[in-house]
């Protein structure tokens, strides 16, 4: 039994509303956490199987050129070491998300600074890691790399596919009664997820077992099979906990690939983790971008123009490259836009997808440009804003699925208290305290992806809901509990919800905000395919059957599910898949970030004081977990305004600050508090619970509300991020 | 990791005999240790685990003052109401530094001793002459953002990483060391801390064998003090420029100005021609310039840390300022 659903027209009926248990969206605890606070929920690296042996890459210190041979001989006569795996099949670079087939492998060829080149396997981690670090390795270096994006030798790809003109952007600039023009630029960032990759690989036969850290099992099972060069059919990964994806986790790494080599080689299961420094050097960054912004504006401040055009970096030979622009296609109306991109094919880690790739840079560079553009202007930033937000899809004319930017814009100010905000900088102090208040738009796409999940109602009336989702921190496991409880009429305790196993229907994966909307909508169509059948067993229609408490209820009946499913199961299979209305409408999440800010005027430290944010993102599923990943969005764009940056040496592009101490993301007493509120929305065109993602819309323009307020604290412009004492220093006197 | 052995000596006499070896190193709260281990920055054949010896405690001194025991923990240093009393600044200077984890396990002694936060002292991969002799220095022409500015070398332009050790020497602190060969030796931090010259993998005058057994604070001397850290994130990040400050103010005369720096040179620095231009004169603006000129006077940004010059400026203008006129 199928319940299946293809998005060609928006959902006309909103069922969810209709239900009676009244569990979903409310701020159900995550039924896994116990697990977890207790150490119970084992993570990939947790696991330990009888004859494991440990391996540990190697990498390569230098950042172009190739390897003639390594010292076998030497590494294989310290203590403990099994092998030394310089097999073709490992990766040099990590698989992209969605790639769906095996990424770059060879690594022979040297493409960047702490590129893995080889893996030793020991009988203990110890052993294996000094072996690792101690293994001669022949280099050819070759010259011709390059390390910066800006450096002219690198020569950028211009893609037409990435360009959008439309009018003259040039005359509109000309004839602007305000203008605003400028570069900015954002470092590298890391996704910097607190588990680092791990993977235990074991064979039985030609079957492979996989437990790994990873966020989109059908995928990966393809990347993984397709570089090990055997079957899917024969490869289960196994992914129940996942300790932080952030992107990192999208696409297989080298040390899948690796691990499963050495343990097929060895006849033995092998166990291959990430220092934190290989989580830095050899898995995936968001690339550095340099963004030349125009805005042309009449008197009134309305746009007439709008240019972004960006420069990213990216190895030779990869598909992905920072979609910075994604966000300003549609935010704001002007007649003449010109958005385009260009791609530098540079020696760095590989480039991928890092906490909403695009907007989470993109937006926050362009809400930077608008607050420059309010003060040319000399209109309320809130208020400038509010007079450029479009009808329609300003390039292609299309409507919006739903569009609550102004009331986010709206609702934010009133709850923050935006009125109290000086219109000139330097206007409040407080000791040697300047304080200043900054507000951003937040936009981020909205997608819907092909998922599936098995819903069973047990004979005990229990549920059990199945599919190869990943639950990568953000409560998966709590929200696809609530959906099948509210579909079932179900209280949460009796929804077992079980995750990350191949074996389970195909799912979405969890990544680019999806997950919820589409492995959630999966487990709807499956519950209300289990709706029909209960309905009938009842002799009602399904619009007439009621289900609340363990009970079905139609007209005066109440019968005990236990009763009706009479001692068998019940099973159905729940596919969404995206369809036509993906092409009819522009479908995304709005918000509104403000920020209040401490500059010193002695050091030029800046403290956030305070943050609101407001979102809308259709249906709320569960309120707790949405709100951190709103709060988790937030303090990212606090980093990413004050302290992260990926500091790359100039002379081979190796990543110098490669640990937490030095990479710093921000720590308790960086975020104040914060908070987050959501505007009541339903959209119809997303999928059929009406609900969209949320996990990445919170970072987008945080950073640049943050910014934004450091001006209107102290004068000084940030143009290149992030904001660090020395940049703020410079506008102080 | 290196394979090494391990060794828990029951006395101070075992532990320095055992730590004159060849390619020993004494480990206590191994906050800083065991990563440079995992790493193989620093690669001992053997370990001396000094934690059960008797070095534990804080007591009073016959002069007055304090002795702290290498043992203790910073966390319980910090917390030590005479401590918060009679050495404000170095309950401050404690609790600015690592974090609350790492303060639990990280003791006096091994504060001391801990090693540079230069990147590519870190990093196996990159020449530097502290960690391999003779190969050279990477951090020039590199990232620059957490290195010196005073006291370098052509050998070395690595920052001391310590906050404690800065308010030590503010404090007028010693350290006591036995002596691998027997014999005790009291030593000021300006003689304990070597600066980098030709010979950079030398940090301090301990020999091999040599054991911190204690550090000995003088007498109380009150005055107004303060530690202002300056860092890239509220907390858990090192020093870009710190400053440990004793000030006083009598007749409107300024008759103390004890001043340490953290993050500006290879060890926590102190200038004493700047504080002999402070005392005995009236607080001035003008004279704060002069003496941040002099104590600048030789600084030397590398790039990426040239903006610890004037940040060194301001903060010693804006301290001096703060204290001259509260207390006046």
């Amino acid at each position: 039994m199928i319940g299946h659903r293809k998005m060609d027209a928006p959902d006309s009926e909103g069922r969810l509303d209709e239900m009676a248990q009244g569990v979903l969206g409310g701020p159900l605890d995550r039924p896994e956490g116990p697990l977890k606070v207790t150490g119970r929920a084992s993570y990939a690296a947790e696991w330990s199987v009888d004859g494991m042996a440990h391996g540990v890459l190697v990498r390569a210190t230098i950042a172009c050129g190739r390897i003639r041979g390594v010292d076998r001989d030497h590494a294989m006569a310290l203590p403990g070491v099994l092998a030394v795996i310089t097999d073709p099949r490992l990766l040099r670079n990590p698989a992209q998300g969605t790639l769906g087939h095996a990424p770059v492998q060879g690594p022979d060829r040297v493409f960047y600074f702490g590129q893995p080149i080889a893996l030793v396997v020991a009988e203990s981690f110890e052993e294996a890691r000094h072996a690792a670090q101690n293994l001669r390795i022949d280099y050819v270096p070759e010259r011709g790399g390059v390390f910066d994006a800006e450096d002219p030798a690198a020569e950028p790809e211009r893609p037409e596919d990435g360009r959008y003109s439309q009018g003259d952007l040039e005359s509109a600039m000309r004839e602007a009664a305000f203008r605003v023009e400028g570069i900015w630029r954002t470092p590298g960032h890391n996704s910097a997820p607190m588990e680092p990759h791990a993977s235990l690989a074991s064979w039985e036969g030609e079957r492979l077992t996989l437990r790994g850290s990873y966020q989109m099992l059908g995928h990966n099972r393809a990347e993984l099979a397709d570089s090990l060069g055997i079957a899917p059919e024969n490869l289960r990964i196994l992914a129940p906990y996942v300790g932080g994806g952030f992107g990192s986790k999208l696409g297989i790494a080298p040390e899948a690939v690796a691990a499963a080599v050495a343990a097929r080689e060895l006849r033995r299961p092998v166990r291959v983790v990430f220092a934190r420094q290989q989580v830095f050097e050899a898995g995936m960054r968001r690339s550095e971008t340099r963004q030349r912004l125009r805005l042309a504006a009449d008197r009134e401040g309305r746009l007439l123009g709008i240019g972004h055009e960006f420069l990213v970096s990216q190895l030779p030979d990869e598909p992905f490259s920072e979609p910075v622009g994604q966000a300003t296609h549609f935010t704001y109306a002007a007649a003449h836009r010109l958005i385009a991109g260009e791609i530098a094919r540079i020696n760095r880690t590989c480039a991928g997808s890092v906490r909403a790739p695009g907007e989470a840079v993109g937006v926050t560079a362009f809400e930077n440009a608008m607050d420059e553009l309010a003060e040319a202007a000399d209109l309320d930033p809130l208020e400038l804003r509010l007079r450029n937000l479009p009808e329609r899809d300003p390039e292609t004319g299309k409507p919006f699925s739903s569009h609550k930017l102004a009331e986010a814009l709206r609702e934010g100010a009133r709850l923050f208290g935006w009125d109290r905000r000086a219109a000139r900088p330097g206007q409040r102090q407080e000791g040697e305290w300047l304080i200043g208040m900054g507000t951003a738009a937040a936009i981020r796409v909205n997608h819907l992806k092909e998922s599936r999940a098995r819903v069973t109602l047990l004979p005990d009336g229990a549920a059990r809901v199945e599919t190869d989702m990943t639950d990568i921190g953000t409560g998966t496991y709590a929200i696809l509990t609530q959906i099948a409880a509210e579909m079932l009429g179900l209280s949460p305790e009796r929804v077992s919800t079980q995750l990350g196993d191949t074996e389970f229907p195909r799912s979405s994966g969890s990544g680019g905000s999806w997950g919820a909307g589409s492995s959630g909508s999966s487990v709807y169509l499956a519950c209300e395919a289990l709706r029909g059948k209960l309905a009938e067993k009842l002799g009602c229609a399904e619009r007439e059957l009621t289900l609340k408490d363990g009970r079905a209820i139609a007209g005066n009946r109440a019968v005990a599910l236990r009763e009706l499913l009479d001692g068998a199961e019940l099973s159905a299979q729940g596919h969404i898949e995206p369809g036509k209305v993906r092409k009819d409408v522009r479908n995304a999440t709005y918000g509104a970030h403000f920020a209040e800010v401490a500059v010193s005027r002695i050091t030029g430290e800046t403290r956030v004081r305070r943050m609101t944010g407001v979102f809308a993102a259709g249906r709320i599923l569960n309120e707790k977990t949405a709100r951190s990943q709103c709060y988790g969005g937030m303090i990212f764009g606090i980093g990413m305004a004050l302290t992260e940056e990926l500091i790359h040496d100039a002379r081979d592009g190796h990543i110098v600050n490669r640990d937490l101490a030095e990479y710093h993301l921000p720590v308790n007493l960086d975020v104040p508090q914060i908070e987050v509120s959501f505007l009541e929305e339903r959209d119809p065109y997303a999928n059929p619970m009406q609900a969209k993602g949320i996990g990445e819309l919170g970072i987008c323009g945080a950073a640049a509300s943050v910014t934004n307020a450091i001006y209107n604290a102290c004068g000084q412009r940030i143009r290149s991020y992030p904001a660090t004492l020395d940049k703020v220093l410079a506008g102080l006197s | 990791m290196k394979p090494f052995a391990f060794d828990r000596p029951a006395s101070r006499e075992q532990a320095r005999a055992l730590g004159a070896e060849e390619g020993t190193a004494f480990i206590a709260g191994g906050t800083n240790l065991l990563d440079l281990m995992k790493l193989e920055v620093m690669a001992p054949e053997r370990l001396v685990d000094i934690t059960r010896l008797d070095m534990g405690a804080i007591s009073a001194t016959p002069e007055g003052g304090l002795e702290i025991g290498a043992l203790v923990t910073n966390a319980d240093l910090a917390a030590d109401a005479r401590i918060r009393r009679d050495y404000p600044v170095l309950a401050r200077a404690l609790l600015a530094g690592a974090s609350g984890q790492l303060r639990n396990k990280a003791t006096t002694g091994g504060n001391l001793l801990q090693r540079t936060r230069c990147y590519y002292f870190y990093d196996t991969a990159m020449a530097c002459n502290k960690r391999r002799p003779g190969s050279g220095c990477a951090a020039r022409g590199g990232a620059t953002r957490l290195h010196a500015v005073l006291g370098t070398s052509p050998q070395c332009i690595a920052s001391h990483p310590s906050d404690m050790a800065v308010a030590l020497r503010a404090l007028d602190a010693r350290v006591v060391v036995e002596r691998a060969a027997g014999g005790t030796e009291v030593m000021e931090l300006g003689e304990f801390y070597r600066l980098p010259g030709t010979r950079p993998e030398r940090e301090t005058r301990l020999e091999a064998g040599d054991l911190v057994t204690a550090v000995r604070l003088p007498p109380p001397v009150g005055g107004k003090q303060s530690y202002r850290k300056v860092r890239d994130r509220a907390s858990y990040a090192f020093a870009l420029v710190s400053l440990a400050a004793v000030l006083e103010l009598r007749d409107r005369r300024i008759v103390r100005a004890d001043l340490a720096w953290g993050g500006l040179a290879p060890m926590p620095w102190r200038d004493p021609a700047v504080e002999e231009m402070l005392l005995g004169a009236a607080p001035d603006p003008a004279l704060f310039g002069r003496a941040a000129d002099r104590l600048l006077a030789r600084a030397e940004g590398q790039g990426g840390n040239d903006f610890k010059i004037p940040l060194a400026r301001r903060l010693l203008l804006a301290t001096l300022t703060q204290a001259t006129e509260e207390t006046a």
